[in-house]
């Protein structure tokens, strides 16, 4: 039944974060046919409407066989689209990166608010490791760098290429490295020499931290928003000693690895979608969130509503707030 | 009368009330373990002082605040950092202006018989007995109703029913005060578990072992109770540290450590402190076993943990199973944990079907 409409048949792949909002469309076959990346912006379900009425407008035929979400706002995602799949962003991560490397051994990820690095072998995640208090070599702490040494995040990498000799900045943390980097900019250093120094300084934090005791082997896949780097790409090889690759789509990974694992939901499990439909870019959802004071806990309870109708409820820690 | 209280881990309030209450003493049992409990240790403690500390110096004050007068608390010796905990805890209520009597378990501690009796009194022996026989029953039934539900909890017919059991069977047993009586809970409770059972939620077995600091694995609030989220995501979970199983070694009255020891000999041969080597060997027994994957609890900056977490890769890759450290402290959160778990299990679940050869994506 499937086969006749392979054509305008679709996957859609969602991944919410605290900074960005990436959708991907994936065809009958898995391939990626469009991507969106949305600055969140703290308006998850805005900035998510908006992305789908825009895809909507780009193809007007367009029949989505299911969907899947991941990414920190997952569960508000998938109660919103009406998701086939809600994933967590490792397992997504993990799987997009098998499918466009077939051989991938090793995944460094880094976005604007999160690092990890995953271990695969023969195609699937066998270990892995997140960043946990520490937020020194993520996204956001590179733009705000970039910021403080007023330049654009975007020549960011191209600086850090024309080092001739990178100097040796600190980097057990992102204290630490901002105020190093400030000691050597009062010494003189170039920008090129600092900021290459600063790549390599994140790189060495990530490895120590992160990917401590984990066992690297090529290929390497590098993904996230910061692959976009090239100085941080750099310093991985000269740190590894091994060429790490960038995919192309690197920045919309984790979106890709739930539209495939819709995909996989839906043909060979054979459930059917819970796509709620493009309609839904015009239905009013409001999320509230209040402080409950029944005990000393004071939970952060949130609440989701769909034209004034409570559709979805978490935060809680007890049962008090269970039923919908 | 003198109010007795102690600092809350997991259900030990139960056995221990027991035990003080029918020796005739009252007993307060600080508040449940609440974020409010958490800020007060967070305030007051040293800022690197690890979690389970700053948990207990917030059930003291909590405690005391209520009118609690006379504070129990263990002790040890050994390079980890719980040896300390009592005297620092100590010094900081003083500061506060607390006024109170404090009395620290710790080994040892018959030979100082005379704090005991400025303490508690003059208490015959005849009296001790039964009442520690109580106490351990109870202890010993609790263990067991609860390996049930961390087993179970992954086929639950209904979400959450095997909770909602779990705490009807926490607030009948508490008042009991006869050996029959926990007997037949006991009974009543394994029975009720039986026949809440129904399929895996992941739709195969997944059994994964619990491994750690003692602390991190016995209380609910801060592991953020992983044990029920490991359960509602599918996975039988299986644990070797209760306090049955900690006063059996204390009071050298099982084998028990020696078959660890001997187990983590190939990885770890010292005494690093704590349960830095029960993490070894019980994680070496654990595959030994077939289990699917560990996990291993800390407090952030756990001496005797940190050791064992940079041994604990090569235990994995040699024994060839799946390992997740986890160490928590007071900005731990739910959601981090939660992508770490569900990514966990996915990772045995492919794992599983990869060798069945059923892997799509
Ligand atoms: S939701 Fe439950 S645990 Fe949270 S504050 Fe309210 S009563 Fe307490």
């Amino acid at each position: 039944m499937l086969d006749k409409n392979k054509e305008n048949s679709y996957f859609l792949g969602v991944d919410v974060g605290s900074v960005s909002t990436d959708i991907a469309l994936l065809d009958y076959f898995g391939n990626l046919i469009t991507k969106k990346y949305l600055r969140t912006k703290g308006q998850p379900v805005r900035v998510l409407q908006e992305g789908l009425s825009s895809l909507k407008k780009e193809y007007d035929e367009i029949n989505i066989l299911g969907v899947g979400t991941t990414g920190s706002g997952r569960n508000l995602a998938g109660v919103i689209l009406g998701s086939d799949v809600v994933k967590n962003e490792i397992s997504t991560h993990a799987v997009a990166a098998s499918k466009l490397v077939s051989d991938v051994q090793t995944v460094i990820e880094i976005g604007g608010q999160d690092s990890k690095i995953i271990i695969i072998r023969d195609g699937i995640a066998v270990d892995f490791a997140m960043n946990s208090v520490c937020a020194a070599g993520t996204g956001s702490f590179l733009d705000q760098q970039a910021s403080r040494l007023e330049i654009d995040i975007k020549d960011f990498g191209g600086y850090a290429l024309k080092a001739e000799s990178p100097v040796r900045i600190a980097g057990r943390c992102s204290v630490f490295a901002e105020s190093d980097m400030i000691h050597k900019q009062q010494l003189g250093y170039d920008l090129p020499e600092i900021i290459a120094g600063l790549c390599e300084a994140m790189v060495r934090n990530y490895l120590n931290n992160v990917a401590k005791g984990k066992d690297i082997r090529t290929p390497i896949v590098f993904q996230g928003g910061v692959a976009a780097n090239v100085g941080i790409k750099k310093a991985f090889e000269k740190e590894l000693g091994e060429e790490v690759y960038v995919p192309e789509y690197h920045d919309v990974m984790g979106a890709i690895g739930a539209g495939l694992l819709a995909r996989e939901n839906i043909l060979y499990k054979k459930n059917k979608t819970k796509f709620k439909g493009f309609d839904i870019t015009d239905i009013d959802f409001k999320t509230k969130s209040f402080e409950c004071d029944a005990c000393p806990n004071k939970c952060e309870v949130v609440n989701i509503y769909q034209d004034g109708q409570l559709i979805a409820r978490w935060g809680f820690k007890c049962t008090k707030w269970e039923a919908v | 009368m003198k109010k007795i209280t102690f600092p809350h881990m997991g259900y030990m309030n139960v056995p221990v009330k027991t035990f003080f209450e029918s020796l005739g003493y009252e007993v307060l049992i600080p508040p449940k373990i609440s974020r409010k409990t958490l800020d007060l240790g967070v305030k007051y403690g040293p800022e690197f002082a690890c979690l389970p500390l700053k948990i207990n110096l917030g059930n003291f004050i909590e405690a005391m605040e209520e009118g609690a007068d006379v504070l129990i608390m263990g002790g040890g010796c050994g390079p980890c950092r719980f040896g300390y905990y009592a005297e620092v805890q100590q010094e900081i209520l003083k500061d506060l202006g607390y006024e109170f009597e404090i009395f620290v378990i710790e080994p040892g501690i018959l030979k100082n018989f005379n704090k005991i009796k400025n303490i508690f009194g003059n208490i015959p022996y005849s009296k001790i007995i039964p009442s520690a026989k109580l106490a351990w029953k109870k202890a010993l039934v609790m263990d067991d109703i609860y390996k049930m539900v961390l087993e179970n909890r992954a086929k639950e017919k209904e979400t959450d029913i095997i909770d909602q059991i779990y705490n009807d069977f926490l607030e009948e047993i508490d008042n009991l005060m006869t050996i029959d009586a926990i007997e037949e809970i006991n009974s009543k409770y394994s029975n009720k578990i039986n026949q809440s059972i129904g399929e895996y939620k992941q739709g195969i077995e997944i059994r994964v072992g619990l491994v750690g600091e003692i602390y991190l694995v016995l209380e609910p609030y801060v592991n953020l109770d992983i044990e029920k989220k490991l359960g509602q995501l599918g996975v039988s979970v299986e644990k070797n540290l209760y306090i049955t199983s900690w006063l059996k070694h204390f009071l050298h009255l099982s084998k028990e450590q020696e078959v660890i020891e001997k187990k983590a000999e190939k990885y770890l041969k010292n005494f690093v402190g704590g349960h830095g080597i029960d993490s070894i060997g019980n994680t070496v027994r654990y595959a030994e076993k077939g289990f699917d994957g560990v996990v291993q609890l800390a407090p952030f900056t756990c001496m005797p943990e940190i050791i064992s977490e940079s041994i604990l890769p090569s235990v994995s890759k040699e024994e060839n199973i799946p390992i997740l450290s986890l160490f928590f402290d007071e900005h731990s959160g739910d959601a981090g944990l939660q992508t770490r778990l569900e990514a966990f299990v996915d990772l045995i679940v492919r794992r599983k079907q990869n060798k069945e050869g059923i892997l799509y994506a």
